[in-house]
């Protein structure tokens, strides 16, 4: 092509580029720079300190008391909300697809969590959940509705969010939060996928005789395949970063009343790093995240492509 | 398979015909076999349709229930906006509010101190700015990309595309370092600027001018168009649907960023409504380890409304937009 469009292309790639170069380019080499200078804080930075090369900051990452809580945390929410959420989005996914009357609206409703705050419906999941004048002893004056509904099944209350709940019971909430904000995106994918399988595969197994169980599993999921990797492994990757969701149910404390940090996570951790100062430390810690994640994706692609029908 | 199919069309012989069959059938055994097959696949035909009746109703019946768990949250939200604390705090849960009370709405803009409607308004003027903004850079890499030619365009293009892979808190960091050396903490700059481009928008846009055919742009250099009047009367309508979506997809963005605000913007002049609304002090008055559920019900209620408005009005772009992304936001 000629020089003329070789500049013009240039001019209207401009303010891209300039943006991008400053908020994207140079912070990864940034990143990488500031996670090998020892106890790296932009304030000391500013302030004229020099920071030695090494690998301290890693060390104190791997160190540091809370961080196998925040991974672990982090890992117990990717493998527990994905595979349900993923499950549970085919399932409705396959009972919309097999309906004719008012599938649309069932089809809005379903979509309904993901246009939402995940901040405020947090704060919705915690008034759900928590009881209100919780004492050591005594009744609390209200139990809060799914603690009512539990008891009207004959169950027992459980302590869900508010102070000296177990972590079994805080997670337990946030899974169901998770997965209520998960299934809008996974649903409308995986609906996307059976509407473009090929309906006389099911005509060939309806002549057959073919149980629908059999056929959901001979037929649905093999023939949905890519898009349920797809869900799988954004999933994931969107299952590694979780954290404003846990912020919208428990606070910024990132944990019931009086255990704060016990729910933490990851990015939790990353943002901690960088309001105390330290952004070496989170720079770090954001580099291990990041190898975590791109490890798994490999892991999940390498998966996929031998189960992938194709 | 064929002749499978055959049979099972063959079942929609009404009961007369078969009968008519019956009487001609005059000891031929083999005639008499093939009626008998017929009955049994009726009766087989009509269990089947007995159960696709009942298949659909439990069909029903779990779309139901589900949709019940997926709508409770926002039920539950809205009724509770409306109820007196004592009655949000009576040890029976009521289901429907036993009196409306309205007033929540001006308790939640009155909590804590911080200002509610200043809030909506620094949120609308970033959400709106950098929508616009956004638009124009997208439109006009979009366009080189898609249609003009240069060096290493292919390269970039990639290059581009990689940094999609790359977790958002990595940039995070250094942002946070270079806009404090900026000095445009606490600025409406730091909310818009670093956020301006989204290679996935660039992308999204690009494959939709790729479709329009290149005999249109070739046609318009003809007649001597420039590119810049070609883009605006030709490419940005026949795109239209595309960039609805981004608009959509950017305002909630704007509307739901909780991180990155809080980190930079904390002062009053220029808190998001999402930062501002899990900070706001929703203790009942004297009672610091109580929370108003309703007043802070009725905030929750102010953000999520006009989102759901948005979605009901625009929802086949959203949809359409997000089913490519798989990003929330």
């Amino acid at each position: 092509m000629d020089k003329k469009n070789n500049w013009k292309a240039w001019l209207y790639l401009l303010p891209a580029i300039v943006i991008l170069l400053i908020f994207t380019v140079w912070p990864i080499i940034n990143t990488v720079r500031i996670s090998f200078l020892n106890d790296y804080g932009t304030l000391s930075s500013v302030g004229g300190k020099k920071f030695s090369f090494g690998i301290d900051n890693y060390k104190n990452v791997v160190e540091y008391s809370g961080f196998i809580n925040c991974l672990s945390n982090t890992l117990l929410l990717c493998v527990l909300t994905v595979p349900i959420s993923t499950m549970l989005a085919l399932i409705i996914a396959v009972a919309l697809n097999s309906i004719k009357f008012i599938r649309r609206t069932m089809q809005t409703i379903f979509f309904l969590p993901y246009v939402t705050n995940s901040i405020a419906i947090g704060m919705v999941f915690m008034a759900m959940f928590s009881m209100i004048g919780l004492k050591v002893d005594g009744e609390p004056m209200s139990i809060g509705i799914i603690n009512s509904v539990i008891e009207a099944f004959g169950g027992t209350r459980i302590n869900w969010v508010n102070a000296g709940s177990s972590k079994v019971a805080n997670m337990t909430v946030l899974i169901i939060y998770i997965v209520w904000n998960a299934l809008p995106f996974k649903i409308l994918v995986l609906l996307g996928g059976l509407q473009s399988v090929n309906k006389q595969y099911y005509e060939a197994a309806k002549v057959d005789g073919t149980s629908r169980f059999r056929t959901f599993w001979r037929i649905t999921v093999p023939m949905l395949s890519p898009m349920i990797a797809y869900v799988v492994i954004t999933g994931f990757i969107g299952g590694f970063k979780e954290y404003s969701s846990i912020v919208g149910i428990f606070g910024e404390n990132m944990g019931p009343v009086g255990d704060a940090g016990s729910l933490n996570t990851m990015v939790g951790f990353i943002y901690d790093n960088i309001n105390t100062d330290r952004q070496g430390r989170a720079s770090a810690a954001a580099l291990i995240l990041f190898l975590i994640i791109f490890a798994v994706t490999m892991v999940n692609m390498y998966v996929s492509k031998k189960k992938v029908h194709y | 398979m064929a002749d499978n199919m055959n049979d099972i069309n063959e079942n929609e012989v009404t009961p007369e015909e078969v009968s008519t069959e019956v009487k001609n059938v005059s000891g031929d055994t083999v005639n008499a076999a093939k009626v008998m097959k017929k009955k049994d696949i009726g009766e087989v035909t009509k269990r089947q349709t007995a159960m696709k009746v009942a298949v659909q109703v439990g069909l029903y019946i779990f779309l139901g229930i589900m949709a019940i768990i997926v709508l409770f949250p926002f039920y539950w939200m809205i009724i509770s906006s409306l109820k007196t604390l004592d009655e949000y705090n009576a040890s029976v849960p009521t289901l429907w509010p036993e009196e409306f009370r309205w007033a929540n709405y001006s308790d939640a803009f009155a909590a804590g101190g911080l200002n509610l409607g200043r809030l909506f308004l620094n949120t609308c003027i970033v959400g709106i700015v950098s929508t616009i903004l956004s638009l124009i850079i997208t439109v006009l890499a979009a366009f080189a990309f898609a249609r003009l030619e240069f060096k290493g365009k292919n390269a970039l293009f990639a290059a581009l595309l990689a940094t999609m892979m790359i977790p958002g808190e990595l940039f995070t960091i250094t942002n946070y370092v270079t806009v404090s050396e900026f000095g445009w903490k606490n600025t409406y700059t730091v909310l818009i600027v670093p956020f301006l481009v989204s290679v996935f928008y660039i992308y999204l846009l690009r494959q939709n001018f790729l479709q329009i055919p290149n005999e249109l742009y070739l046609a318009a250099k003809v007649d001597g168009t420039s590119d810049l009047k070609y883009l605006w009367k030709v490419m940005i309508p026949l795109a239209a649907p595309t960039l609805v979506s981004i608009t959509i997809l950017k305002m909630m963005g704007s509307w739901n960023s909780y991180i990155w605000p809080r980190l930079v913007a904390r002062d009053t002049a220029h808190t998001l409504i999402t930062v501002g609304l899990r900070q706001f002090d929703f203790s009942v008055p004297g009672r610091p380890d109580m929370i108003n559920y309703p007043a802070q019900m009725a905030a929750v209620v102010l953000i999520t409304i006009p989102l759901l408005i948005v979605f009901l009005c625009f929802r086949k772009y959203i949809m359409k937009g997000v089913s490519k992304s798989g990003i929330k936001g």
